[in-house]
């Protein structure tokens, strides 16, 4: 499967600044109501180079073991730099100069990564707490309206929120419907209808009311709004390390603390070899060989990733969920608006017998003229693609319309003496005031059973026949979840619908397994008996209904235009309310853990090369045969060591794009990823120090940075 | 390099592993529960053993429990050998040549190195031992093996079982691995041992008067039974100070390559164990091939080397007829089958030799001296090697293992931070050692004075002595006088340190893993059965070994096959 449509573009999407608010100085901020960020924004970039100088504090990296040995290491070499040059001695001066700069270099590329990482999270908070203007709230007292600050409202508080006004705070509406402009939040322009009751109810706090009135609880006490927590989120998830994370930094320290010890054996291994190794070339080999490049890139993976979902409209409410989503094998996706279009299309005329079915096209097409809803439009569209058949230009002749109502059930038209009528089965029987015949009652009949709605056609009480409305399934849903099975996750589809039913569409969409006849009792308890199977499962939900469930899957994401119960429930929150969304977030979870691996497993591999050009470079004077392990034939053991501190502190910013993008995912087996993965990281790990190593080395030699003699 | 020479490598594989794969169906259906033709004589003798020790076999340990009660007998063997190598002149029974009391250093060194199932061989055996402590050797080359196939259970239960807190009862392990593994086996080695020509008595030594003249005292003893568990038990602490090169422990060919065979074989089962306890024999292919393919790569080139000869001639244009290297080697057993042995004898972490390894070429040399260095994980001694595996398994799981995009799993079980942390102490203990242990000798007078060969050779030589200690393998290098107080101390130190604090890290690690739930197995499952696996899991012993080992290497075997290239010999 390809990368999934973005319902964003790919760059990093800022949410929209409100129309007063401070424009940020901030280049590229175009007409429109978004602003996207370049992955070396201007400012972006300044900004990190500032933080990566800052980062030195040794505080701040004892989070970080490989760097801040690194920096220790940087320390030290800069101390035998000075030695050297109050000695006199400049060929070393020069020598260990280079070398400790480079190592410094290496600290602030590794912070300058993770910078970059932090300040691209830290603009969506800042942008968002641009929202958070000063409001004034019409709070409802018993002695009517009283205007206070939005700031000083408490959980409980009933506000007017009337057209071109902020909602205060997050709260539920108890009275009114109003569309309302939620893109300070979600950064999509298009209003959403609020009203009391149902699943619609939630407000969001800095969101704007278009149109309308509507009086709102207040539901979340200052400082706890869901734009608060959302900011807080996006700063401290910034901070906070996932499980896997922590897992892998425990492997990171241990290889540190192993080549610590390889290092620190290899002098008293020397002098008894009696080679002259100094203190600073020790330290270039500690450096080189603990795993620098994966140490200085973790937490920019971790950050990106959640970056990467923020850019996608969704706020994980901890990174923990995110990781999780790589994990999950299970995904249940509710039918009707995920898995199909929603709105029911005609896909067939079945004519009774005697009756033409160009005929019953015809009626069914006249009869639907003035039916503006989706079905309606479909069935003069079938009509016409099936039949040719045109709708015949009605504004002269005697035409009347007859909408349909919930007490007949049906509409259609009267027309030059014919009365055409399309509705519900036992409708359009009872308004015919005949007997359905048999075989168009079987037929009505098959069609329920495959999930589809019947309408029967009638002309001057005679029945003509059915039309078949379909539950479309959405375009390319199919081929979606066949690629989610192959990547071993098995999708499950939630329906209100009859088990028959249900079987019918599970089949055609292609999922694994369905739930029939979903409650929220079945949900939760389906949720729970596959959790306990050992899946880990995803699920999508808007509606109180889905909450028990949401509460007990491992990814749950909640619609933003669901009610305070689903928000309060999930661990995720989707900004544009797509449930399609929860591929794209299993998607992002895959990216970062393979991103991290990839890296890993890059950075380990990369010792090896670094070895074959510092140990002879080491030992060479002691033991000349030693040469032979020059395998590159590095210039002298000077151009090699520094050649190999090169690379390694290049590779870090080589590889921030890489850190920040995440590597390319593709859902397929996880033998085909593995394969091309350990191909390109593993073995490419393997080969790339060599070239890169050599070709430092070359330039190092061409100009004459360390002495080249052998 | 002879084309028999080579054939014999692939040979003998291909007999360890049939007698492997049928050793380990009864061995899973006596560890785990099912029937075996043994059980109509030993279930009675089980029964009477939990009855007379007040065992109740069916009562489930926690991982704490089961490695307390591990330890507990270790130490006890341990404190036993202790006393009656103190002791020896005290206690005159089965000691005909009044062995005088074994010196403390040597002492410790020895009865660290039995419990341990190194087997380290400080003392020279028919000068030093009495046939009692010799008789309690015997005992601890029991008893040490069985408590590495404790372990392997333990571990491997944390695989096998789920939302477990429990992971067996060690009593229970303990003994019917005894009862129905290590005894009848050795029975059956020691009787093919006498036929094939070792003597079994407790005669006193013999004083003969040679054709020559000479007064030469035979020495003799129970050996053919203690040849066998030695053998079979992969501890390779000999009767006599030569090993199996001593003409009564490795008489013939034919018994030498039986001795093999019985080394492999439990090792070898220990594999199809571990893919029978999991239910999925598939998960056992990946670890049996990374083996062999180490193990024929190691072959190949040790024997290769020693094939060649020496360099140093070539360099300083002696050219002789056949260019092996045959000093220090049997010229009974030849190069091909002495190189075979070699390998096998740090793969297996038997320690027992047919050579002097120190006068291997220095490559050759750096084959047994790597073998060790990556944990004995090549078929290994019992249990302790399949573990090592497990333990590089689920490190190269959690390196390569969050390519495919989920949260590395081995075997259905979520690999998460804890797993990682005993992971990564079990590989850290030992290297630490080794190359600590090996810098102290070679900084301190203490250590340097018992090298004898000055320059790389003598690094080799210390690295060895080392590896061979953590390895809780037990051959000797050569060339090192062991039975300094520093180095019976150290070498003791680091057998220890090589078993416990290598091993218990890894039952904790299978205990959390059977608290956890198994995931069900999917296409989005990193495949561990297949050839991709055992090209990581490969990868990942060869160059986690190497990257911690190669600065000390270089200036070790490297840097002198290099200089030999160029003529130039460190003389001792």
């Amino acid at each position: 499967m390809n990368q999934p449509e973005p319902t964003t573009p790919v760059e990093t999407t800022v949410t929209a600044l409100p129309p007063d608010g401070d424009q940020h100085g901030a280049p590229g901020h175009g007409a429109g109501r978004r602003r996207t960020m370049s992955m070396w924004d201007k400012d972006l970039v300044r900004h990190s180079l500032g933080q990566s100088l800052r980062k030195l504090d040794p505080r701040a990296l004892t989070h970080n073991p490989v760097m801040f040995v690194v920096e220790v290491g940087s320390l030290f070499a800069t101390a035998d730099a000075f030695r050297y040059l109050a000695s006199d001695k400049m060929g070393l001066f020069s020598f260990t100069g280079q070398i400790a700069i480079w190592l410094w270099l290496t600290v602030l590329f590794a912070n300058f990564a993770e910078a970059m990482a932090e300040g691209r999270g830290q603009a969506h908070a800042d942008e968002l707490r641009r929202t958070r203007t000063e409001t004034e709230a019409r709070k409802l007292t018993p002695q009517g309206i009283q205007v206070v600050p939005a700031t000083a409202l408490q959980v409980g508080d009933v506000v007017v929120v009337a057209a071109g006004e902020v909602i205060p705070g997050d709260g539920e509406v108890i009275e009114g419907i109003a569309s309302v402009d939620e893109s300070a939040i979600t950064g999509e322009s298009a209003p959403v209808i609020r009203e009391s009751g149902g699943d619609r109810s939630a407000v969001t706090g800095g969101t704007t009311v278009l149109s309308d009135e509507i009086q709102v609880k207040i539901t979340a006490g200052r400082g706890e709004s869901f734009l608060d927590r959302m900011i807080t989120l996006i700063e401290a998830g910034v901070r906070q390390k996932t499980p896997n994370e922590i897992a892998l930094a425990l492997l990171l320290a241990g290889l540190t603390l192993i080549f610590l010890v390889v290092v620190v054996t290899v002098a008293p291994f020397s002098t008894y070899s009696h080679a002259v190794v100094s203190v600073t070339v020790l330290i270039a080999l500690l450096v080189a060989l603990i795993p620098t490049t994966i140490g200085g890139l973790l937490s920019a993976i971790g950050i990106s990733g959640m970056n990467r979902l923020l850019e996608r409209n969704v706020l994980a409410l901890s990174g923990r969920a995110v990781e999780a989503a790589g994990d999950v094998n299970v995904i249940m996706l509710d039918k009707t608006g995920t898995l199909t279009m929603g709105s029911r299309q005609a896909s067939a005329f079945v004519p009774a017998p005697g009756v033409d079915e160009r005929q019953l096209a015809e009626a069914a097409q006249l009869s639907s003229l003035a039916d503006e809803t989706p079905e309606g439009r479909s069935i003069v569209v079938l009509a016409k693609e099936r039949y040719g058949i045109r709708a015949p230009d009605l504004d002269g002749g005697a035409v009347e319309f007859v909408p349909f109502s919930a007490q007949t059930r049906m509409s259609g038209v009267d027309l030059d003496g014919r009365q055409i009528r399309k509705g519900a089965a036992d409708s359009i029987a009872r308004w015919a005031e005949v007997e359905i015949d048999p075989q168009t009652k079987s037929t009505v009949e098959e069609i329920s059973r495959a999930g589809s709605t019947p309408l029967l056609v009638a002309e001057n009480r005679r029945i003509l026949g059915a039309v078949e409305l379909k539950d479309v399934v959405k375009p390319g849903i199919k081929e979606r979840l066949a690629s989610l099975r192959a990547a071993g996750i098995k999708t499950v589809m939630i329906t209100g619908d009859n088990p028959i039913t249900a079987n019918a569409i599970a089949q055609e969409v292609g999922v694994d397994d369905f739930l029939a006849e979903a409650t929220p009792e079945r949900k939760m308890d389906y949720v729970k008996s596959i959790r306990a199977e050992g899946y880990m499962v995803g699920m999508v939900g808007d509606g109180t209904n889905d909450a028990p469930a949401l509460a007990n899957a491992d990814v749950a994401v909640a619609m933003n235009t669901g009610t305070m119960a689903a928000r309060e429930a999930g661990n995720m929150i989707d900004l544009d309310s797509n449930p399609t969304k929860l591929i794209e977030i299993v998607e992002v979870g895959k990216q970062i853990l393979i991103t991290r691996g990839a890296l890993t497993t890059f950075s380990v591999v990369n010792d090896v090369a670094k070895y074959f050009a510092i140990i002879p470079a080491m030992f060479v004077v002691a033991y000349p045969g030693l040469e032979a392990l020059n395998i590159m034939h590095l210039t002298s053991p000077e151009t090699a060591i520094l050649s190999a501190i090169i690379f390694n502190a290049l590779i870090i910013p080589a590889l921030i794009p890489l850190a920040l993008r995440g590597v390319r995912y593709r859902a397929t087996t996880a033998v085909a990823i593995l394969r091309k993965n350990l191909l390109i990281y593993g073995l490419g790990g393997l080969v790339v120090p060599f070239a890169g190593i050599k070709l430092i080395d070359m330039a190092v030699t061409a100009l004459h940075l360390v002495s080249t003699a052998h | 390099m002879t084309w028999q020479g080579i054939l014999q490598i692939f040979v003998l594989l291909a007999v360890v592993t049939v007698v492997g794969f049928f050793l380990s169906k009864y061995m899973y259906n006596a560890l785990e529960g099912g029937r075996t033709f043994m059980d109509r004589v030993l279930v009675p003798c089980e029964r009477g053993v939990y009855r007379i020790c007040g065992i109740d076999p069916t009562v489930e340990m926690r991982w704490t429990r089961y490695v307390f009660a591990l330890l507990m007998v270790n130490v006890v063997g341990f404190v036993i050998l202790m006393i009656l190598l103190a002791l020896q002149p005290v206690l005159t029974i089965f000691n005909p040549a009044h062995m005088p009391q074994v010196p403390f250093w040597v002492n410790l060194n020895t009865s660290i190195s039995f419990m341990t199932n190194t087997n380290w061989q400080n003392y020279g055996g028919e000068t030093t031992l009495s046939y009692l402590s010799q008789m309690w050797l015997t005992v601890q080359q029991f008893l040490s093996p069985v408590t590495g196939i404790c372990l392997l259970l333990a571990v491997v239960r944390g695989f096998s079982r789920h939302n477990a807190n429990t992971i067996g009862n060690f009593w229970r392990d303990f003994i019917r691995t005894l009862l129905w593994v290590a005894i009848p086996l050795a029975i059956v080695g020691a009787v093919v041992l006498i036929a094939l020509g070792s003597p079994q008595n407790l005669h006193a030594y013999t004083v003969v008067h040679t054709l020559q003249g000479h007064k030469q005292v035979i020495a003799q003893g129970p050996v053919a039974s203690m040849t066998s568990i030695m053998q079979l038990g992969d501890n390779g602490g000999g009767f006599f100070n030569m090993n199996a090169a001593q003409p009564f422990a490795g008489p013939n060919a034919a018994s030498i390559v039986f001795q093999l065979i019985l080394g492999f074989s439990v090792p070898v089962a220990c594999i199809f164990l571990f893919g029978k306890m999991v239910k999925n024999t598939r998960q056992a292919r990946p670890i049996y091939w990374s083996m062999v393919i180490l193990f024929v790569i190691g072959a190949l080139v040790l024997y290769h080397f020693e094939a060649v000869g020496n360099p140093a001639l070539a360099a300083h244009h002696i050219h002789l007829a056949a260019s092996h290297n045959l000093e220090g080697k049997e010229t009974r057993f030849g190069t091909g089958t002495t190189s075979l042995f070699e390998n096998s004898t740090t793969t297996i972490s038997w320690g027992s030799v047919i050579a002097s390894n120190d006068s291997l070429t220095p490559i050759g040399g750096l084959v047994p001296l790597f073998n060790m260095m990556t944990g004995e994980v090549i078929f290994g001694s019992w249990g302790a090697g399949m573990i090592g595996m497990i333990a590089y398994a689920v490190l190269a799981l959690f390196l390569a293992g969050l390519m495919v995009g989920r949260t590395p799993e081995y075997l259905g079980k979520k690999i998460e931070s804890f797993e990682v942390k005993m992971a990564v102490l079990s590989m850290v203990v030992p290297s630490l050692v080794i190359l600590v242990l090996s810098a102290l000798s070679v900084a301190l007078p203490a250590g340097k004075s018992g090298i004898f060969n000055p320059g790389p050779h003598g690094l080799s030589e210390v690295l060895y002595a080392f590896s061979s200690g953590v390895g809780n393998n037990g051959s000797a290098f050569g060339g090192l006088s062991s039975a300094t107080p520093w180095y019976s101390a150290t070498v003791g130190l680091a057998m220890l340190l090589g078993r416990f604090p290598m091993y218990i890290p890894l039952v904790a690690m299978g205990a959390s893993l059977a608290k956890k739930q198994r995931i069900p197995e999917s296409a989005g499952t990193f495949p561990t059965h297949g050839p991709l696996f055992t090209v990581l899991l490969t990868g990942t012993v060869v160059v986690v070994g190497a990257l911690i080992f190669f600065p000390a290497l270089a200036l070790g075997p490297f840097a002198e096959q290099f200089a030999a290239h160029a003529g130039k010999l460190f003389g001792g």
